[in-house]
């Protein structure tokens, strides 16, 4: 767990009397003005969470590099803490800076920041070399490193062998092999073109399900930020104006900045199908008949009806239609009538990925489980409601049925 | 004009008959340094035989340089030895190889701290230039007063006249390497040694390569001068010639160490160059 305290950075020959100035109430453009300081960042504080990824996001020059390095002390605060674990790492003395630096805390840098002179291997054994660790067993940690963002083979390459995204993909080895706690990574994608870009986000998304590790992961790129974090502070002007899940930023937006930013955003690749998908009820449970069914729909307005074992795992679906011709033809139960050609997703199912499915079908889509239990369902209006950035659709979302999701993501 | 004058030169004569008897077990201690290097140098080089030298030589070169560059060492050192100049070559060898040895151990240093602070590399810059465009005779004085004549007054001029860029393009060539590889050799943990031997100084190569080849260059530029204060080797041929007024002479050993500078110089280059596409990445 990483904490942020009341954390302030001002450059400039004389800080100390500039943030007296600042206390004092000056603004950040006077400060500039009248003394040449520059506020990096402004009183600060933030708790991450151990194992999330924490977006810091912001526009150029609104502090959110300096505020990453602040963390690892690439960057000395002015005034203000920072906590990893219980250990104030702003007290620490240069050796006990340089252990964690080796230790705990790995980097990924913008320009990958890669040594050109040496091999790919090489590069990702660095951290473990300064470390002081044998030859042979910083190549066997770096080997496996490589192997796990697939690059696996290229040991030998030169860095500007690689493509940028692989050469992305040696910086994210690099900070991997050491082991650390904490990764930071300061707009690690952002040099790379958008198809190379959307690959590695998914890479390290695969990549923190199996290493679990907490990233402070700094970017300008709001959907990149909604995209990867599990939380998100938006900062701008050295300060920190709203901290929050993406759902909740794209929702309720703290004030107009904030609301102008996310206007534009694709909620597509924002909202999942947990978020808008309504409750599943009514559902009926496997022993019903043709009658239950027509009965249950005509109460809740609905033209289809899924069906459901006594563990809530979903069995089929029946349709009105359906229905009414077993009641005509006096069937006693559903298995004649019961479709098994709907749809089914996950919770965690991006909208985009859900919109060519909700095209194809005629039946609302089942959201459910990995053990096929029905979480709820989203049925076209729901989900263009949701696109169209009606806060009501997710909002119910998460307060209706999406609770039972929560739990379950 | 100033109502007075300004005996700049009688302050400084002042200064130096001030300095000489204190700094006399210094300039002895240095005298005897340079004087046990260059003897052992000279002494090495021609205990090998011309035409294996020869042959050295040019199979460096060929392996180095590629062949251009071999066959003018070749024919260029079999020239020099077939006009009777091969002693005097080594001499001049040993005067410019000293010479630079004592440039680059103190120049690369210098380079490393000037890149390191700003403020050292204030006060050293108008030192520099000083060094650079102060005609070399001038600190030639000094150099017999301190040293008396003969080779290590010579390789003290040398020292002096060769060791700017050997500092300039250590410094620079530490600058320039790109801050954010700086900053993730620091996030990594690197000690300051470690940042200098692992990241900046690699990264620095091809410059201090580039810096090591003007500094032979310019050494071997001060053979002549080095010669008209006692030192011998080719230099001094030329001095003589010039003496007797034998133009052929003059030209002899004119072109001896222009062949010696070519033979260096593409040599050095041709490291400096394979440094460089190895920093670069772009393999052998």
């Amino acid at each position: 767990m990483i904490e942020i305290k009341e954390l302030t950075k001002i450059f400039g020959p004389e800080p100390g009397r500039a943030l007296a100035l600042l206390d004092a109430g000056y603004d950040k453009e006077r400060l500039l003005k009248e003394t040449g300081h520059a506020v990096g960042v402004h009183d600060v504080s933030l708790t991450i969470r151990r194992g999330e990824i924490f977006v810091i996001m912001g526009l150029s020059g609104s502090g959110k590099s300096t505020l990453l390095r602040c963390v690892n002390r690439l960057i000395e605060p002015t005034r203000g803490q920072v906590w990893l674990d219980g250990a104030e790492v702003t007290a620490m003395d240069r050796p006990a800076l340089r252990e964690l630096r080796r230790r705990r805390v790995g980097m990924v840098f913008q320009r990958f920041a890669l040594l050109p002179h040496r091999t790919v291997l090489d590069n990702v054994a660095f951290g473990l070399e300064i470390r002081g660790m044998s030859r042979s067993e910083r190549r066997e940690r770096a080997r496996e490193a490589l192997a796990l963002v697939g690059l696996a083979g290229w040991e030998d390459y030169l860095p500007d062998q690689l493509s940028g995204g692989m050469q992305q993909r040696v910086g994210l080895a690099r900070a991997l092999a050491t082991d650390p706690d904490v990764l930071l990574m300061d707009e690690p994608f952002s040099a790379l073109d958008p198809l190379i870009r959307r690959e590695l986000q998914e890479e390290l998304l695969r990549l923190q399900r199996a290493v679990h590790k907490t990233i402070l992961f700094v970017t300008h790129d709001l959907d990149e930020a909604l995209h990867l974090g599990d939380r998100i502070a938006i900062m701008r002007d050295g300060r920190v104006i709203q901290v929050g899940t993406p759902e909740e930023v794209l929702a309720h937006p703290a004030d107009d900045y904030v609301r102008a930013f996310v206007q534009d955003v694709d909620r597509s690749r924002v909202f999942k199908a947990a978020h808008v998908m309504t409750d599943a009820e009514p559902v009926l449970y496997e022993g019903g008949g043709p009658r239950v069914a027509l009965r249950a729909m005509r109460q809740a307005g609905r033209s289809s009806v899924f069906v459901v074992d006594h563990d809530n795992v979903l069995k089929g679906l029946v349709t009105a239609d359906d229905a009414v011709a077993a009641v005509q033809r006096g069937d006693v139960g559903l298995d004649h009538i019961l479709i098994h050609d709907y749809e089914t997703t996950g919770p965690e199912a991006l909208l985009a990925d859900l919109i060519p499915v909700a095209a194809r079908t005629r039946y609302p889509i089942a959201v459910v489980d990995e053990r096929h239990r029905l979480l709820g369902v989203v049925a076209r209006v729901s989900l263009l409601a949701a696109l169209a950035g009606e806060p009501a659709a997710a909002r119910t979302g998460s307060a209706g049925g999406g609770r039972g999701a929560r739990a379950a993501l | 004009m100033l109502p007075f004058d300004i005996p700049l030169g009688q302050w400084i004569d002042g200064a130096l008959e001030w300095l000489f008897p204190r700094f006399a077990p210094v300039t002895g201690a240095i005298k005897a340094g340079v004087t046990w290097l260059l003897a052992n140098l000279e002494m090495g080089l021609n205990a090998v035989p011309p035409l294996l030298l020869v042959a050295a030589v040019t199979l460096v070169a060929w392996r180095v340089a590629g062949r251009g560059v071999a066959a003018v060492s070749l024919l260029g050192l079999l020239l020099i030895d077939g006009m009777g100049y091969w002693t005097e070559a080594m001499t001049t060898l040993s005067i410019v190889s000293t010479g630079v040895l004592i440039s680059l151990s103190l120049g690369i240093p210098l380079g490393i701290l000037a890149a390191r602070s700003d403020r050292f590399l204030a006060v050293l810059r108008p030192i520099l230039d000083l060094m650079q465009t102060m005609p070399s005779f001038v600190y030639l004085i000094p150099a017999i007063f301190l040293f008396s004549i003969g080779r290590v007054p010579a390789v003290i001029a040398t020292v002096i006249y060769s060791m700017p860029p050997a500092i300039r393009l250590t410094n620079l060539g530490i600058r320039q390497v790109r801050s954010d590889i700086i900053e993730a050799g620091r996030a990594f943990g690197c000690t300051p040694w470690q940042l200098l031997t692992r990241i900046q100084l690699p990264l620095a190569l091809p410059s201090i390569m580039a810096g090591i080849n003007q500094t032979i260059m310019m050494a071997l530029s001060m053979s002549v001068v080095a010669a008209m204060i006692g030192a011998r080797g080719l230099g001094s041929i030329v001095i003589q010639a010039l003496n007797t007024v034998q133009i052929g002479k003059g030209f002899e050993g004119g072109l001896a160490i222009v062949i010696m500078a070519v033979i260096l110089d593409r040599i050095t280059q041709a490291l400096g160059g394979r440094q460089a596409a190895s920093t670069l990445g772009r393999g052998e």
